[in-house]
């Protein structure tokens, strides 16, 4: 067959890529039919409901549960005595114990016991009647604060190598990059500034809490319906705890009501999978919204310093910083991603960062959107701003003067291929709305945002009907339009109309192993094994017509939907289309289908520019969002709609985080604010528009050019708005959130 | 403590239920009468995912029992479309692409709906205030906006 | 629980003196649902005033206006005469959550909640507005300002409930206006508000004026020092500096996730000055 085969990018005219389709999952979605976590329920099913601790870090000495077993309508009572323990494997140990305390109680909101119930009222009862014996200890629950010497110590022992002796042991890991000379560069620059910005704990605010209908049985097999990111991984770690063969255990994703990072581990799925193993029937359990913010993972708050030299005509000369996260109480907080990515978007001779991995009495953070990255920008990004107003230079050309574009070696190693940084620079200056006047109180800010995206495990199956439309089998549950993308991919490489293609999400039963929907991998490399499986059914569908018309394979090609004689030598034939090749296809050798298999390479890394307007009241430190653009490099947008999308929803996250969203804890270590009232999510009158300028520069590594696009738009909008907002105020901010009483303060000490 | 028997309206349909007195309309909605279409986001009335009409007016379901239910009229998402027409808002909320996961989408339509029922004209300010409590994570709103914007206009050319 | 739905007042004044254990007035039940799934609140009993008539009414009285204990926050809203007279204590009533909220929550159910940051109760105050109270031992009206006592508490004895909100006759060239802070702009509670409301005589001179802060103190705080800065005056720029430096030296507020004590103690004078302005513009006062 003659075939272009190759996964590299190469230029072609698209049909289907670059429309803007109607998403297959609309019309359910808009009627209420579809069905998210908690819309399941099964024959004979329980309720379960956790009991929590009401301490930020408490040892638990035992716990009673045979009131609560007692009363009328309870069917079993589980603690962490009904799990095995984990001893070969650190990281699901540690999900686990987050799951179900084990000797300690680590955070405030940690689970320590659960019901299964035969309604939701007696299991809310039974809660009241369990019995747990504390001693409670000491917290801390601010990065700084547990890195000191004589902090509450969490764990004992668990400290990396890398760390330095004399440290606190909550100071779990120490990462470093970079290259070149730091002192050398700094006597080289006209103004170097240091600075220490701090940002506040974040949650991904999922409108959907997590929720999970488990069964399994004597058999040792399962079946499990969760809201999550990654249903392979759920099987995979939920086998691992319970004890199950991964092949045992079938999970299928339900409808996921918003994720961006929280819903990639698990929370409720090990402890109804033991619930209904103990009691042999179906087990419901949904989170309350002031589970979700006490006890899944909010993102990283950090304490990060910056030492940055810069000549008077805007050379980056030297870039230092210093990161500290803490991840809530285990290890892993994203401090790793933010030492990688911190600067990134410059060209630099002499840069470095060390980051601190730090554990808190914190709920255990998850992925967020980039993570790490936004709070490493939000540092970088204002520590440039300020030294470029300080010359008194425009801030977007000191950044185009120092930015990395392809053939640069980043400050985290790799040399880059073609990126799109200058790209989105040049936009920006290009763009009226860096041009339009500015009234009184008010500020403009811009800052640069980069973000790694990946590839990872992916299969795909593509399968032609009998009638000849083609349904698609992906593994990774869509959170933003991705069942879109694959049908176009598909239907482009097919030469065949969209709406010939429907593109499911398969349960763990259906195909091989999948990597959750992160790292904005999918539309790159679910895209990619889609667009690999079309050619493997491309290639049959060649040989099938090459078989009905009694020719060599090598002498049909594929083009505009149909199998094409190539060449003169392969003689006169009709084009076989599509259908024509699945009527024939039962007489040729069976079904038609095509699959791939990869962890693709090559996911392409991602950059993007933001500019946004504020206004600040100086009598209340009050901040508007008048005006915000953000210009991206997507690679190729597959469908512009949802490009668009994904950098409005970033670019409005980082808002939140920018002004108004922040854990805050009291003296005792407990949340205060678990819930919509006071984690103030941004609300649709506290915005305008948001404007978005797609620029493609084509990943080499993907077939059409395709990068991620999801995760960059929050990368960049936190310095964005914090250099606006220090314009209209005439002071500069360093710490996030910029709630009013905080800019306020600020306006008062100038 | 026996259930309480509620004979009420839902999208037009004669209905009974029967609750504790203690559970909400969005518990009864979801859990007695399989109508999954309103979602639970907070509980609180913070985000607005549950939002249904009573009587014609917008309210939380999450805040009001259903024992309240009696002898009202209550309006869900799962009766916005007309047997297998869609109303022009689920129509825009497609075209315009203003639903990324789309958990907080039957209730934005459910107050899109009383919004424009009661403000057929609306500024973009005015939307945005009246879907103020409807929190959506994905979006930021723009296309949501324009989506009701359009609907709107379409809806006023309509009549 | 119980759920009682009482049609008439008495039923429910007797239903709620009569039970035995913790009996709650669920009038829109903003406020009491979330308790009850906060687990901050487990009633026995719910008495759901909606079913009662008049409390569903807006009836003109004396000159003013009795707002029944069941009319929600939007059917204020859409009462225009109720609105022509009082908009201030309208528009604070109807900052309360978002537009689901305001179907359902009223402006008793505010006062009763006995928060510090109630939106409707500084703008009632401001107003003179009385609370009609009935209970066993019959019927009296008491200053709204008397109804909370500290953060969730009430005056009411067993067995009362507020069945009514009076507002006095607004008279000619009289406004009131109210504003709080939030940080974003929708579904926030108040870190301050202010209600402000003014009467001017012929010449736009100030002849009465009643100032009350929220989320300041334990209680809403009426600040009499702050009224006495407007009354004789034009309500000029002189006066308004007085009325914020009142407002500001009479908030005693606390450091809380909303806000800091320096924050609200500033801003409070910020919002009495601003009330005031639109107030004066409602008055029929000069710009």
């Amino acid at each position: 067959m003659a075939l272009d085969d190759k996964q590299q990018y190469q230029t072609r005219e698209f049909k289907v890529v670059g429309t803007r389709v109607k998403r297959p999952d609309g019309v359910d979605k808009v009627t209420g039919k579809a069905r998210f976590g908690a819309d399941m329920s099964a024959p004979g099913m329980l309720i379960a409901r956790v009991l929590r601790s009401p301490h930020a870090h408490a040892r638990i000495n035992s716990i009673d549960t045979s009131a609560a077993e007692a009363l009328p309508g309870v069917h079993a009572v589980v603690t962490r005595a009904d799990f095995n323990e984990i001893t070969d494997d650190d990281f699901t140990a540690d999900i686990l114990d987050n799951c179900m305390a084990g000797d300690k109680a680590l955070y405030d909101g940690h689970a320590v016991a659960a019901v299964a119930a035969n309604s939701p009222a007696v299991a809310k009862a039974a809660l009241k009647l369990i019995k747990v014996d504390y001693d409670l200890l000491p917290h801390v629950t601010d990065v700084d604060a547990a890195m000191a010497k004589d902090a509450p110590v969490l764990h004992e022992g668990r400290t990396n190598e890398s760390v330095p002796d004399g440290m606190s042991p909550n100071v779990l890991a120490r990462y470093e990059f970079g290259h070149g000379d730091i002192e050398a560069g700094l006597a080289k620059a006209d103004r170097v500034i240091e600075r220490t910005y701090k940002t506040e704990a974040t949650h991904q605010g999922y409108i959907e809490p997590h929720a999970c209908l488990a069964s399994m049985g004597p058999d040792g097999q399962a079946d499990l319906w969760c809201c999550t990111q990654g249903h392979y991984m759920v099987r995979n770690t939920c086998a691992t705890i319970m004890g199950l063969e991964q092949g045992q255990l079938r999970v299928t994703a339900s409808e996921i009501g918003g994720g961006f990072g929280g819903k990639t581990t698990v929370f409720l799925e090990p402890v109804a999978l033991a619930l209904s193993k103990k009691t042999g029937r179906p087990v419901k359990m949904v989170m309350s919204r002031s589970e979700v913010l006490r006890a899944t993972g909010p993102t990283a708050s950090s304490s990060i310093d910056v030492r940055i030299g810069m000549t008077k005509d805007g050379r980056i000369t030297a870039a230092f910083a210093e990161l500290r996260y803490q991840g809530g109480a285990y290890p892993g907080s994203p401090v790793e991603f933010g030492s990688m990515s911190a600067f990134a978007p410059y060209d630099l001779e002499n840069v470095k960062t060390v980051g601190w991995d730090v554990v808190t009495n914190r709920p255990k953070q998850a992925a967020y959107r980039a993570p790490g990255a936004p709070m490493a920008a939000y540092a970088v990004e204002s520590a440039i701003d300020e030294l470029a107003k300080g010359f008194d230079l425009d801030p977007l050309a000191v950044r185009l003067k120092n930015a990395a574009r392809e053939g640069t070696k980043a400050s985290y190693g790799p040399t880059f291929p073609a990126i799109g940084l200058e790209a989105t620079l040049r936009a920006a200056k290009d763009h009226p709305h860096w041009t339009a006047p500015l009234g009184e109180n008010q500020g403009r800010g811009v800052a640069c945002g980069f973000w790694f995206n990946f590839g990872g495990d992916t299969c795909v199956t593509l399968n032609i009907t009998p009638d000849g439309t083609v349904t698609v089998s992906e593994g990774n549950p869509d959170i933003g339009g991705s069942r879109a993308s694959m049908s176009m991919m598909a239907a482009e490489e097919l030469g065949i109309p969209y709406e010939q293609v429907r593109t499911i999400v398969a349960d763990t039963g259906s195909l091989g192993q999948n990597e959750v929907t992160d790292g904005s991998r999918v539309t790159f490399a679910v895209g990619l094994a889609t667009i690999e499986a079309a050619r493997a059914a491309k290639r049959e569908m060649c040989k099938r017509a090459a078989m009905v018309w009694g020719i060599e394979e090598d002498a049909v090609k594929w083009e505009d939907g149909a199998a094409h004689p190539a060449g003169e030598n392969a003689g006169k034939h009709p084009p076989m289309t599509l259908k024509d090749i699945a009527a024939v296809a039962s007489n040729t050798g069976g079904p038609i289908a095509g699959h791939h298999e990869a962890n693709p390479e090559g996911a392409g890394v991602s950059f993007a520019t933001h500019m946004v307007d504020t206004e600040v009241d100086p009598d209340t430190g009050a901040v508007k969002i008048l005006r915000y653009t953000v210009f991206q490099d997507a690679g190729k947008a597959v469908h512009p709609d949802y490009v668009e999308g994904q950098f409005q929803g970033g670019a409005v996250q980082g808002i939140g985080w920018a002004l108004n969203e922040e854990y805050i804890y009291g003296d005792d270590g407990v949340l205060q604010n678990a819930g919509f009232l006071d984690y103030r999510i941004p609300v649709a009158s506290d915005l305008p528009m948001i404007d978005t300028v797609i620029l493609e520069i084509p990943n080499p590594g993907h077939p059409y050019g395709v990068r991620g696009v999801g995760e960059t738009s929050i990368v960049p909008p936190l310095a964005a708005v914090s250099n606006s907002v220090s314009e209209a105020a005439g002071v500069r901010l360093t710490q996030l959130p910029m709630s009013p009483p905080k800019v306020l303060s600020a306006l008062h000490s100038k | 403590m026996s259930k309480i028997h509620v004979t009420t309206s839902v999208n037009g349909d004669p209905t009974e239920f029967l609750c504790e007195a203690d559970e909400t309309l969005l518990d009864a909605l979801r859990d007695r009468l399989g109508m999954t279409g309103s979602k639970e986001g907070c509980g609180t009335g913070d985000c607005g995912a549950c939002s249904v009409t009573v009587d014609g007016r917008l309210v939380c379901s999450c805040l009001m029992l259903g024992a309240e239910a009696e002898g009202r009229e209550i309006g869900t998402i799962e009766g916005m479309a007309e047997g297998d027409t869609l109303h022009p808002l689920q129509r825009k909320f497609i075209e315009h692409a203003a639903l990324q996961c789309g958990i907080c989408t039957p209730g934005l339509l459910v107050a899109a709906k009383s919004l424009l029922e009661k403000h057929p004209d609306p500024t973009e300010e005015e939307a945005r205030y009246w879907l103020a409590g409807n929190l959506c994570r994905c979006t930021g709103y723009d296309k949501i906006i324009r989506a009701v914007m359009d609907a709107a206009q379409e809806m006023r050319e309509a009549s | 629980m119980q759920y009682l739905a009482p049609t008439t007042v008495e039923e429910a004044v007797s239903a709620l003196a009569s039970h035995s254990g913790d009996c709650r007035i669920l009038a829109g039940g903003t406020d009491l649902l979330v308790r009850m799934r906060s687990d901050m609140a487990d009633p026995d009993a719910v008495v759901d005033l909606k079913r009662i008539d008049a409390m569903k009414q807006i009836t003109p009285e004396d000159g003013g206006w009795r707002i029944g204990a069941a009319v929600s926050g939007a059917e204020m809203g859409e009462h225009a005469d109720l609105v022509a007279d009082w908009p201030g204590v309208v528009e604070a009533t109807n900052l309360i959550g978002s537009t689901q909220i305001q179907g359902r929550c009223t402006m008793a159910g505010n006062l009763c909640n006995a928060s510090p940051a109630a939106d409707s109760v500084p703008a009632m105050v401001a107003a003179g507005a009385v609370a009609r109270v009935v209970g066993p031992d019959g019927t009296r009206v008491v200053p709204v300002e008397e109804i909370p006592t500290a953060p969730g508490r009430t005056s009411l004895e067993k067995g009362e409930l507020v069945d009514a909100i009076i507002l006095p006759e607004r008279g000619a060239r009289g406004g009131d206006a109210y504003l709080r802070f939030i940080p974003r702009t929708e579904m926030d509670i108040a870190v301050v508000g202010c209600g402000v409301s003014l009467t001017l005589d012929d010449d736009g001179t100030c002849t009465a004026a009643r100032v009350a802060l929220g989320a300041v103190a334990p209680t809403v705080i009426v600040v009499p020092e702050a009224a006495d800065a407007l009354i004789g005056t034009k309500v000029d720029d002189a006066a308004l500096d007085a009325l914020s430096a009142a407002c500001s030296a009479a908030a005693k507020p606390i450091d809380d996730k909303r806000g800091t004590v320096d924050f609200r103690v500033h801003v409070a004078g910020v919002l009495a000055k601003r009330a005031a302005v639109i107030a004066k513009k409602r008055a029929g006062g000069a710009a």
